[in-house]
């Protein structure tokens, strides 16, 4: 146990503020604790979660990801029309589509920057812009309300109404959340392609002399980001029931903050699913009990981003020395187990 | 020759040449392309995309990014709508624009010596730090106007954003003189000495008895006064202030540094193919409006034309290299 805390320290720190938060909403409110709260917080995250396992796995491997946002987009769009073309579709063929699509945009990515031997940032910046321009220029920004029945009917796979009749309920998205969770856990922790992700990010030229296949590496980190992508966006329609081309615009820099607040590193070979977890629910606990307590919704953000500054502040402070960019090394000195 | 190549570096030539071309190019599709109205309303535009680009450029020079200046700027200019307001909106002095300006700059300043500090003393990332200082500037801004805007300004700001000097618009001169600015204190001073070194590598920068710390803390401080100014500058085109405005331009500047040749690790870049690439972007954007497209898809355009710049750079760089071996 003492082990298990001392190499995942950050998340051990997350899960203790989040413990604490926990226990003082759920003794200043009511409400916080009620089934329908808790229900509707899985609900209203499970995408930001998916997208986040994707987006830890790219963090591992040493990249970063601007892109999967405005590409889960993308998936949306050219998916409707490939569900039209084909009479309808149903949700198998829902998830093979928008899974081959969002890996697809996936590996668009990881071919620049492996081919071109580009930083990961500069290539998902330039697609981030061409995938979003594309998008609004052949979309021409309309939404789209008309879509199959199966795609947006509600799927609960848990319900519940308490005694003074208030509904609580899982949607899919929560299921679906868990198997992508799940999914990502075992690639980055129980496959030798995950060992060498790790090695992959934390060295890329000492693991390529160790006889690692790094396009391969690439491929599959951004691959994966791009499958969750198509997951998440997919389910994000059956979730609010339209298609609209500028939704997701802005939300990777959401993720990206919960993610890396729950340790994974910029820089690579470092971060785990369960700090992964802890950071998103970091952040909707966060809003979540600010909407419970009565505060304002302006304030929200402002608060959230405190909230961030004030934690990374906090998990940073008696490390080592500071290190910056992506050749040194960042946080800490512990590696990953 | 080869000392003029030495002094405009590497970069620069490729860009010229890329510059024409696009001009060219669009010269040729459009009369209206190299007319005076255009080329005005390309200089007017510049301006904002430029100092913001100049607020990113230190940063990521020094081995970093500050993702927080599209709200710093924003921040900024509520600071000195709010001074203006307080002493009259419309009919408020000039004495009261100096005294909002000093404002402004102190708010984009304190946002970025906080980011500085945190940055440089607790040593952590600076994409997290930026970010939630983005995350809390935008919250900051809408929490305080409530997702309005704020307009009504003064006649005379109206010279800053539309007027011009001998026939050079306003805006392009002070986009143009802080970029000489930028170049004379990363080429000139010790502070701009210190960023590369900073950038190259921080641990042997501190060993040879920099001030790492206080170089890191002033690059996001003098980030933030840039932001100010393009803030300020925003306010006086558009004569409204409102958060998120330009929220579209924070990745398109790290786009233009990308563009200009700064290395994204840090240590290597001009100021000068940075000012290129951005006249190579308003040109792009400003040509396909011409030819009847939309702004979105310049947008896309930008990110294929990085990725075709960089792919370009990449195949110069293998036969530069083969001719060496060869050699």
């Amino acid at each position: 146990m003492r082990s298990l805390v001392a190499s995942n320290r950050i998340e051990a720190r997350l899960g203790i503020v989040l413990l604490l938060m926990v226990i003082g909403l759920s003794l200043t409110t009511d409400t916080f604790l009620a089934l329908a709260n808790l229900t509707s917080l899985l609900n209203n995250n499970a995408v930001n979660l998916i997208w986040a396992v994707g987006l830890l796995v790219v963090l591992i491997a040493g990249g970063i990801d601007i892109s999967f946002a405005v590409a889960a987009s993308v998936v949306q769009y050219v998916a409707v029309y490939c569900f039209e073309a084909l009479g309808g579709g149903n949700w198998f063929i829902g998830f093979l589509i928008c899974g081959a699509l969002g890996i697809g945009l996936g590996l668009i990515n990881a071919a620049l920057i492996h081919g071109f031997r580009i930083i990961s940032i500069v290539i998902t910046i330039a697609t981030f812009n061409a995938y979003f321009g594309l998008l609004m220029f052949f979309s021409g920004g309309r939404f789209i309300y008309d879509l199959p029945d199966w795609w947006t009917d509600r799927i609960f796979i848990f319900e519940h109404q308490s005694a003074s009749g208030v509904w609580s309920e899982l949607s899919l998205a929560v299921a679906v959340m868990a198997g992508c969770v799940i999914a990502t856990w075992l690639l980055i922790r129980r496959t030798t392609i995950g060992r060498q992700l790790y090695a992959f990010g934390d060295n890329p030229e000492g693991a390529r002399r160790a006889g690692v296949n790094i396009a391969l590496m690439q491929a599959i980190a951004f691959g994966w980001m791009g499958l969750m992508a198509g997951i998440g966006g997919f389910m994000q329609v059956n979730i609010v029931k339209e298609v609209v081309p500028n939704a997701l615009y802005g939300r990777e820099l959401e993720v990206l903050a919960a993610v890396v607040l729950g340790g994974a590193r910029l820089g690579g070979g470092k971060g785990t699913v369960l700090g992964c977890i802890l950071g998103v629910m970091f952040v909707a606990i966060t809003q979540n009990g600010l909407n419970l307590l009565g505060i304002s919704p302006f304030a929200f953000q402002m608060i959230i981003g405190a909230a961030i500054l004030i934690a990374i502040s906090s998990s940073n402070i008696s490390l080592d020395l500071p290190g910056l960019g992506g050749r040194r090394v960042a946080l800490g000195t512990e590696r990953a187990p | 020759m080869i000392r003029l190549r030495k002094a405009l570096g590497v970069e620069t030539l490729p860009l010229l040449v890329m510059l024409a071309l696009v001009v060219v190019v669009f010269a040729l599709a459009t009369p209206r392309f190299l007319t005076a109205a255009n080329l005005g309303s390309m200089a007017v535009q510049l301006p904002v995309l430029g100092l913001l680009t100049l607020a990113m450029l230190v940063p990521i020079l020094s081995g970093g990014l500050n993702l927080a200046i599209i709200y710093q700027a924003n921040l900024s200019g509520l600071t000195l709508a709010w001074v203006l307001l307080s002493f009259g909106g419309s009919e408020a002095g000039f004495g009261a624009f100096v005294l909002g300006t000093v404002a402004a700059i102190a708010v984009g300043a304190l946002s970025g010596l906080i980011m500085g500090l945190v940055v440089a003393y607790i040593g952590a990332h600076p994409i997290l730090v930026s970010l939630a200082m983005m995350i809390f500037l935008r919250g900051l801004g809408e929490f305080m106007t409530r997702g309005g805007d704020i307009s009504g300004f003064p006649d005379y700001m109206r010279v800053i954003g539309h007027g011009d000097v001998l026939g050079v618009p306003v805006p392009l001169l002070i986009f143009l003189g802080a970029a000489l600015l930028w170049h004379v204190m990363l080429k000139r001073t010790r502070h701009g000495f210190s960023v590369y070194m900073v950038g190259s590598n921080i641990d042997a920068a501190e060993y040879s008895g920099l001030h790492t710390k206080r170089t890191l803390t002033l690059i996001y401080t003098i980030s933030g006064v840039i932001c100010a100014i393009a803030g300020i500058l925003m306010a006086a085109r558009f004569n409204s202030v409102r958060v998120g405005h330009g929220e579209a331009l924070l990745l398109v500047t790290v786009l233009a540094c990308f563009l200009g040749g700064i290395d994204p690790f840090g240590g290597f870049g001009k100021v000068l193919p940075v000012v290129l690439a951005l006249m190579i972007l308003q040109a792009l954007s400003s040509g396909l409006n011409l030819l009847g497209a939309n702004q979105h898809l310049s947008t896309a355009v930008w990110g294929l034309f990085l990725i075709g710049v960089m792919a370009l750079r990449w195949v110069a760089q293998q036969w530069n290299s083969r001719r060496r071996r060869e050699i």
